[in-house]
């Protein structure tokens, strides 16, 4: 079974090498193994802004519990190659694994051209520290040495050239891209994972390619039978005996939940432009792209790659005036573009989603890794004022559901809502529970089919009132082509009919109008879909009045970090999710912190810019931040040591968490 | 009830200049959707900003004035959800080749069936006559501090190389010319560009009504030493007249007729083509391309679905995707 160590019973499993060697299938089999032997796992991917050859590495964490993050420390490094020992050797548990390959203990720091200068001078003066040379036998010594480390050196070549001969398949080069394979079956043997679940998992990541998995699967048996004849392998404390999944379950990827929401929520119209990290998004909907529906009929989702994300969203605009809701995915840079357009869609009162997958800005940033800076920007983006919705999932497993919102919002009050995703999000995978498609019902809000010719809602020239006043700051919408429903859209102030005015009466009018649907949206949006108080139902309330609050993909870490504090110090810590970012709901949140005394921001970006909308909206003063800014997702031990030392007393103001490989 | 002229037009107030050429290109319009007798409802006007921006507000049917520059990825949007609906874009030079040229160039690429109307006049004339994209080098306009330095842009070819399927180019001052135009890029299946040669009577004091008309044109500019001078002679000519046919019948013609719609749009100055330079039905709109993906987007394009039950619940059926996520099989 996993041990209980200090900070959580599970397994954190780690494969590295270079981009495009099959790090990614390694992992992915990895985790569909576990989640097939009825694991709960979590990982997230990291990578570089590389098509081939940077170092690229897959964390994934294991547990017989639900887990919603990851940890630092390494209990089991797979690797294939120097890089990945030189990066992550310095970071394995106690009694930990590293597997690696016996042809490269040799190889210099410098030998590693991927290795950038930075990361090679901190290896380098770590090992000179501590009197080793710069090799990988130097690292592979530090690690036994300090962390007492058990070492499974593979002679991978050899393995390969018995494996060919085994199966008469002479040709090497093409086997080589299965030692990936080979080091994950590695680690399977050591944990005494059941060859077959293993297998199972194999067949179904490579299962486009049947030729490829048995292979696969032969090259598999072959590696995890060498390590059980080679080697003693009950030294390592971790070993995963499989039993029966839940039917409940699935194992999914954060760029695929969201899309899957959207063909839930209707959304029969996407475009994008190429941008890490949501592409995939709208890669999964073209995939996807037939629909099959309840009443036998055959939907469809049509996705357009525009020339840029200016195209992307008015092109989702265009889509949307005809009734279709639609959608566009982009992330920091590519919403950047979209600022103008934005305020024509919150001007026209057309509904539109744009799932704002953020990373490391500004500018080009770090296009791969992780960031949550783009809220105050989602927030204001655009010129003059108009109504938006921005809206934050916590997880994988919520944005299949918030999509769904997302739409609901942005046709209830027709405007622009933007969902706000991310680079963590989007490149984690997990187990969780399965989506279910009806729990949502879709509302569209005041869409009309059609209109008749002697309607109240015609004006005196006898066209329709599109934009008509009235007490509802709301008015009924038609889409384009409607019989009866003639009107006109325009960027510019208008009259009711949609025509151009300068009147100022009109446009105090029509911006009252506009602006007031935000005060019908925070009236009407449930409570769970403004904010999540966790711990808030403890009638023992051991939190001292210590409120944690945050928004987006730090949920998952927190919530824990606040499970372990709990745990090792008997300590409550409530938390606040803020899921509603704009317009903010400020009486929720303010309820929530009645009891609070100290009140404990986190967030992925330098500014703390929740904390900047706590105190715009509350007049709260932020008692201690927790930020992180290196481009690395947190991970639960590192906002549990932050959290203990602000309960030890002996924490400055800000707390800038640095870890990250 | 029949349809008359006057059911495409509103009651708006028009604030063009007295003389603009978008008279002209209003009237055609109007008098091209009044000809296919296409019902209000089923049309609808995109446009850019800037004076022809407004165009839009001034015809009856939907209207749609959208962004600067960005007016083709609104237009397309909406005709890519409901195929039904009779998209015409219009916008200036400066709007669709200057600000917008990343979407024209785009847009050629696509071919979604509908129509661009550019109103070609060499200004920026709403921001008081700044020099546009077809201003020619070295022209200077009377509200131009100095003569352009820009190079100007050939949008005939422009729209060849970037793959609309019909080319053509238009007078303002030949209301019906232009609104047979007009009518046969409507008709034409796939995307059709019109540029429409629009004198801007308060900013362009070059490329003038009476330029066009050739009020100061003789044939001694092109024959010095002829005894007889000619006077007065138009710059406008009509290409049918002069038995160009740009029409692609064949995969075989396309590229000399390509060479010959080059050639053709290089002329200006003393004669000045207009009329269809290009015209290709061979190649699949991007309605096409997308019915070849989903075989029922024609009868079934994103605006005729129905996305709720009764009970409000979504009508999309995602199992076969969970299933295949779940890890108990």
């Amino acid at each position: 079974m996993l041990p209980q160590s200090k900070i959580s019973n599970s397994l954190t499993w780690v494969v590295g090498g270079a981009q495009g060697s099959g790090v990614d299938s390694a992992a992915n089999i990895f985790s569909r193994a576990c989640a097939q032997g009825g694991f709960y796992i979590f990982g997230k991917r990291e990578y570089y802004s590389n098509i081939k050859g940077e170092h690229s590495y897959f964390t994934v964490r294991v547990s017989d519990r639900e887990i919603h993050s990851h940890l630092d420390e390494i209990d089991m490094l797979v690797s294939f190659d120097a890089e990945t020992v030189f990066r992550h050797g310095d970071k394995i548990t106690r009694r930990g694994v590293i597997i690696y390959d016996s042809a490269l203990v040799n190889t210099t720091i410098q030998e590693v051209h991927t290795l950038d200068d930075n990361a090679a001078d901190r290896i380098t003066t770590m090992l000179e520290k501590n009197n080793k040379p710069s090799t990988v036998q130097g690292m592979l010594e530090y690690a036994e040495q300090y962390n007492d480390a058990i070492l499974y050196k593979i002679p991978y070549f050899h393995i390969l050239k018995e494996f060919s001969d085994k199966i008469h398949n002479p040709s090497l080069s093409k086997l080589t891209r299965m030692v990936n394979v080979m080091g994950l079956s590695a680690s399977m043997a050591i944990l005494d994972f059941d060859i077959e679940v293993l297998a199972k998992a194999i067949k179904y990541v490579f299962r486009s390619k049947p030729k490829v998995a048995d292979i696969n699967v032969a090259a598999a048996e072959y590696s995890y039978n060498y390590m059980k004849s080679t080697f003693d392998l009950s030294k390592f404390k971790f070993k995963l005996p499989c039993r029966q999944p839940s039917s409940d379950i699935i194992l999914v990827q954060g760029n695929q939940s969201s899309a899957m929401g959207k063909i839930t929520a209707g959304c029969r119209f996407q475009t994008y432009y190429p941008i890490t990290p949501a592409s995939d998004d709208s890669e999964f909907l073209e995939s996807n792209q037939i629909i099959k529906q309840t009443d036998g009929g055959k939907g469809s989702i049509v996705v357009v790659q525009t020339e840029d994300e200016i195209a992307a969203i008015t092109m989702a605009i265009g889509a949307a005036l005809t009734g279709v809701r639609s959608a566009t995915a982009t992330s920091g840079p590519g919403f950047s573009l979209m600022a103008e357009a934005l305020g024509w869609s919150g001007m026209n009162e057309v509904p539109i989603v744009i799932s704002l997958y953020q990373r490391t800005g500004p500018a080009t940033g770090l296009p791969t890794r992780h960031e949550q800076s783009d809220l105050m920007f989602a927030v204001n983006a655009g010129h003059g004022e108009f109504p938006r919705i921005v809206f934050a999932s916590g997880d994988i497993e919520e944005s299949f559901y918030d999509t769904i919102k997302a739409f609901n919002f942005a046709e209830r009050y027709q405007l622009p809502v933007i969902h706000m995703l991310d680079k963590a999000i989007a490149n984690s995978i997990t187990t969780c529970h399965k989506f279910d498609q009806y729990s949502i019902s879709i509302d569209r809000g005041e869409l009309l089919k059609s209109v008749s010719a002697s309607s109240s809602d015609m004006g005196v020239a006898g066209n329709y009132l599109r934009f008509k006043l009235s007490q509802n700051p709301i008015s009924p919408r038609i889409p384009l082509g409607t019989e009866n429903g003639i009107f006109w859209n325009t960027g510019d102030e208008h009259t009711e009919e949609g025509h151009i005015t300068e009147d100022p009466v009109m446009r105090t009018k029509m911006m009252d109008k506009r602006m007031s649907k935000l005060d019908v949206a925070l009236k009407e949006i449930p409570a769970e879909d403004k904010a999540t108080l966790y711990g808030g139902e403890d009638k023992n309330d051991s939190s001292g009045g210590i409120t944690i609050i945050s928004w987006g993909s730090t949920k998952g870490a927190i919530l824990d970090a606040i499970e372990q504090v709990k745990l090792t110090e008997g300590k409550g810590i409530k938390f606040i999710q803020v899921r509603l970012l704009h317009p903010f709901p400020s009486t929720l949140i303010g309820d929530m912190l009645q009891d609070t005394k100290v009140l404990i921001d986190i967030e992925m970006n330098f500014t703390s810019q929740l904390g900047l909308l706590v105190r715009q909206n509350l007049k709260r003063e932020i008692n201690y931040s927790i930020v992180k800014y290196n481009g690395r997702p947190m991970s639960m031990g590192e906002i549990y040591n932050a959290l203990m030392r602000i309960l030890s007393g002996d924490a400055p103001r800000r707390i800038v968490l640095e870890h990250g490989t | 009830m029949a349809l008359k002229l006057a059911d495409y037009k509103t009651d708006i107030h028009n604030d063009w200049c007295p003389g603009c050429g978008d008279f002209g290109i209003l009237n055609a319009i109007q008098m091209a959707l009044f000809d296919m007798k296409i019902p209000h409802h089923k049309a609808a006007i995109f446009s850019g900003i800037g004076c022809s921006g407004k165009t839009p507000h001034f015809i009856h049917t939907y209207g749609i004035h959208t962004l600067h520059g960005r007016v083709m990825p609104f237009a397309q949007g909406a005709k890519l959800s409901n195929p039904e609906l009779e998209v015409i874009a219009v916008g200036g030079d400066g709007d669709g080749l200057g600000i917008g040229a990343g979407h024209f160039v785009s847009a050629g690429r696509r071919n979604v069936d509908m129509t661009y109307i550019i109103f070609d006049n060499g200004v920026y004339g709403l921001t008081k006559g700044q020099a546009a994209p077809t201003l020619k080098l070295g022209m200077k306009t009377k509200s131009l501090p100095q003569p352009n330095v820009n190079n100007s842009v050939n949008p005939i070819a422009l729209a060849l190389v970037s793959g609309f399927t019909f080319i053509a180019r238009g007078y303002s001052y030949d209301v019906r010319h232009l609104k047979d135009l007009i009518r046969k890029a409507i008709e034409h299946k796939g995307l059709a560009f019109l540029d429409v040669l629009q004198p801007c009577p308060t900013y362009n004091d070059i490329n003038t009504k009476e330029w066009y008309q050739g009020l100061d044109n003789d044939d001694n500019d092109n024959d010095k030493n002829s005894e007889v001078s000619r006077k007065n002679i138009p710059r406008i000519y009509k290409l049918e007249d002069a038995g160009y046919d740009g029409m692609i019948h064949s995969e075989e013609e396309v590229n000399s007729k390509s060479a010959q719609v080059l050639q053709k749009s290089n002329e200006w100055g003393n004669k000045i083509p207009i009329g269809i330079f290009y015209q290709n039905e061979q190649i699949p709109t991007y309605q096409e391309r997308i019915t070849s993906r989903i075989d029922n987007y024609m009868e079934n394009p994103p605006s005729k679905q129905d996305i709720l039950d009764r009970n409000s619940k979504a009508v999309a059926n995602i199992s076969n995707v969970l299933d295949d996520l779940r890890i108990d099989k």
